[in-house]
């Protein structure tokens, strides 16, 4: 069964946390620009959106790369760069309407999330739970039942 | 590696920048934030010297720990001689500049002389450069953000600020940065504005080298399930700091209507379910998992549809029980307008409230009062007098000189009014009943405040084995009306805030509202973990111990003395009026109290004027300072 990574905006509370994890993580330091996942704030109407890399099922990234370096790993259901195929050409940053590709300037190579095999690190350490990872089937039903818990709310109080 | 960052010493008199390597010794000893602050405090900063005038030296560092894997470790340290009381200044924040200074490639910003108009700081890995800011001067502090970010064309860049009080030099006027982060106490914003330095502005990418990553990672994982397993965690996180409320006023623990009575009734309006009306949802600092703050819109009033963030309890005694306001609403817009001005929210309210019993007992001349009706509960007025004060008009324009340089204004019978140790107004609680909160007070480095050694846990009847656990000492006493057994408590806290406010972490996770939080030990593997640097607990308790010295030491060597250690007399001889059984009539005795202090002195190993001996700048290494390392 696949499990896919989704975000509720309404729980984030905007601390970035999932950001320096990401980072010591993969790279072994704090530096949230080599985050995968990055908290996307509207500060003075406190606002904060997750925004990641959405693992296409018909990924641009993948079809514009030249030598073939992202390949879909259907276990997993996520997409992967081989950094020794990459030429660092960028095209796959250009195509990717989500940002959901970074560019590594140490070794000049693109960089993407990969789920961390299957054990999110930044759904770990999201306290609120605005970071889950699903399976996909599943995954309606967990939001209907979350907007139905809102209705739910409501018809109560009448 | 962890360690790499700098310190920049930036002149804004002749605009010379020079960048140094922070001695690794000088980490080993005060590690960061707070700690080489009051290092830098103590080197820099000559004897005597007016807080206002270009000499002074503005001082901003993160902590040893910010911006990495160790729970909340997002805050910023500010600096320097304070202009309220002449004594350390001493503040610190929280929010995303911490964590964006290190990004930038810096530890510490050492920042002396005064620019010929207003500029702020742009500091983008490892370079810094001065800029105009005659457009912002007058903007409050949060559109300054705003606009640097626009005109500096990235959303991302953090910037520290002042708001119209810091320019305009109102003594407890504070430093600020995201929508409430406020680095609030001892008038730090003062001293950036006598400056001419409107704001810092923060950004980079140079990574923080973690010593042991996947160590550091799951030892940060721990300590979240620990620290969030708690039920103080699932209540902060659901209603801030608000929750206190409800506890002390029903006990009468809260300073209402300045220091007349220690309750205030029918103000269920302020207790933290209210609060529900107004909340949004919740956000958090950089990195934490508490997220302690509401976020609101403001319904009504001259603010109507602004974003706001917060209150929290403090604000509640400021623009609630102090001032004789019960409606939440206009606590909501009081938290709001204060934060837009740049000032200190609690010394604000207790200026105000000072004001009102002044008003009452006929101690303001009409003149200066003009139109203003300072009755108890006037929120209007209230709201007009915050305006006054960080504009510097009429009264306001005296309250803005902080509590004893406006005594001295409006008469010196006015002052025995003013809750104020050192120069500095207390918040809104009321420590007649409770001698260890009250001994906190009186001894604190920056002046009355809760922040720099409060037990506050020993308000939980906590029984004595357990508390000797936790403190590591025999002869704890579980009832707070008590004595005996508390000066050790306000030295073992003193410690203990003195060392997470030099790693950056933020009191609400360490013992503090909750014996249940992380301490001596944690930080002690956190550290290693995250620096590779290696202190036993002891070593770090010793640590603590060492930066409260060299603040005292800073304040002895600016004259204060043991007399300064002392409560306002209204403690000694004004009973508590109202309350619980348990807290009413009560008075601090005063011979117990002295004996407190004398007790305290000795664990500090300070002689019997609260100076240190010689034995113990030695076994604490201060005896060479200043050793200017830095």
């Amino acid at each position: 069964m696949t499990k896919i990574l989704i975000a509720d905006y309404e729980k984030c509370t905007g601390c970035r946390l999932c950001e320096m994890v990401c980072s010591v993580n993969k790279e072994g330091f704090s530096d949230p620009t080599m985050s995968r996942i990055h908290v996307i704030k509207w500060e003075t109407e406190g606002l904060y959106i997750p925004m990641f890399c959405q693992q296409c099922e018909e990924p641009l990234c993948a079809a514009v790369c030249p030598v073939n370096a992202i390949q879909r790993d259907d276990e997993l259901g996520r997409l992967t760069v081989d950094r020794e195929l990459c030429i660092g050409c960028k095209s796959c940053i250009s195509v990717c309407s989500m940002g959901g590709i970074g560019f590594d300037k140490r070794d000049k190579k693109v960089f993407r999330c990969d789920l961390c095999d299957g054990d999110p690190t930044c759904v770990k350490y999201c306290e609120t739970e605005a970071l889950q990872y699903v399976d996909s089937d599943k995954v309606q039903l967990k939001k209907q039942r979350n907007a139905a818990h809102k209705l739910h709310v409501a018809l109560k109080g009448k | 590696m962890a360690l790499n960052r700098k310190a920049a010493f930036i002149n804004l008199t002749t605009e010379d920048i020079e960048i140094k390597e922070i001695p690794k010794e000088l980490r080993e000893k005060f590690l960061g934030g707070r700690g080489i602050d009051m290092y830098l405090l103590y080197n820099h900063i000559k004897p005597g010297i007016d807080p206002l005038s270009p000499e002074n030296v503005l001082l901003v560092s993160a902590g040893l720990l910010t911006g990495t894997p160790a729970p909340a470790s997002s805050r910023t340290h500010v600096g320097g001689k304070s202009p309220l009381t002449g004594a350390v200044g001493s503040s610190n924040m929280g929010g995303f500049f911490g964590p964006e200074l290190r990004f930038a490639g810096f530890d510490h910003l050492i920042i002396t002389g005064k620019a010929s108009k207003p500029v702020y700081l742009w500091i983008y890995n490892g370079k810094i450069e001065i800029r105009d800011a005659s457009h912002l001067w007058g903007e409050d502090s949060i559109t300054t953000q705003a606009l640097i970010q626009e005109e500096l064309a990235d959303e991302e860049v953090k910037s520290m600020t002042i708001g119209v009080a810091g320019e305009n030099l109102v003594r407890f006027a504070n430093v600020r940065t995201s929508i409430k982060n406020a680095g609030g106490r001892s008038g730090m914003g003062a001293l950036m504005g006598s400056k001419n330095l409107k704001a810092i502005a923060v950004r980079g990418n140079i990574p923080i080298e973690i010593a042991n990553p996947q160590e550091a990672l799951r030892n940060h994982k721990e300590l979240i399930d620990f620290i969030q397993s708690s039920k103080y965690a699932e209540i902060m996180g659901h209603w801030g700091t608000m929750f206190i409320y409800d506890v002390t006023n029903s006990t009468g623990l809260i300073r209402t209507r300045n220091f007349q009575t220690n309750q205030l009734p029918n103000s269920e309006e302020l207790e933290c379910e209210e609060m529900e009306k107004y909340s949004t949802g919740v956000s958090a600092c950089f990195g934490c998992t508490m997220h302690c703050r509401h976020k609101y819109l403001l319904k009504e009033g001259p603010m109507e549809g602004e974003y706001a963030e917060g209150p929290e309890y403090t604000t509640l005694g400021a623009f609630g029980t102090e001032v004789g306001n019960n409606r939440l609403h206009r606590a909501l817009e009081g938290n709001h307008l204060v934060n837009k001005h740049g000032m200190d929210t609690l010394s604000t309210g207790s200026m105000i409230s000072w004001a009102m019993e002044l008003y009452e007992k006929g101690l303001i001349p009409d003149e200066l009062r003009g139109d203003l009706d300072l009755r108890w509960g006037n929120m209007d007025a209230v709201l007009q007098l915050v305006d006054d004060i960080a504009n510097r008009r009429g009264l306001g324009d005296i309250l803005a000189e902080g509590p004893k340089r406006a005594a001295e204004k409006l008469g010196k019978d006015t002052l025995k009014y003013n809750i104020q140790v050192k120069g500095m107004s207390n918040l809104h609680s009321d420590e007649r009943p409770t001698p260890s909160l009250a001994l906190g007070i009186a001894t604190s480095t920056r002046g009355a405040d809760h922040l720099r050694s409060r037990p506050a846990i020993d308000l939980y009847h906590l029984p004595e084995n357990v508390l000797e656990k936790i403190y590591g000492h025999e002869g704890m006493t579980s009832d707070y009306r008590d004595y005996e057994g508390k000066p050790w408590m306000v030295f073992w806290q003193e410690c203990l805030y003195a060392l997470v406010d030099a790693l950056g972490i933020c009191k609400f996770q360490t013992v503090f509202l909750s014996p249940n939080m992380p301490k001596w030990e944690e930080y002690s593997k956190t550290i290693e973990l995250i620096t590779g640097l290696k202190f036993t607990p002891d070593e770090l308790m010793k640590t603590g111990e060492r930066i409260y010295n060299l603040e005292r030491m800073f304040n002895m060597r600016e004259g204060f003395t043991k007399a300064d250690d002392t409560l306002p007399d209204r403690y000694f001889e004004e009973p508590t009026p109202d309350g619980l059984d348990v807290v009413k009539g009560k008075v601090i005795d005063r011979e117990k109290f002295e004996k407190m202090l004398e007790e305290y002195y000795t664990y500090h190993g300070w002689d019997s004027e609260g100076k240190a001996t010689p034995e113990t700048l030695k076994r604490l290494n201060l005896i060479n300072e200043p050793s200017n390392m830095l």
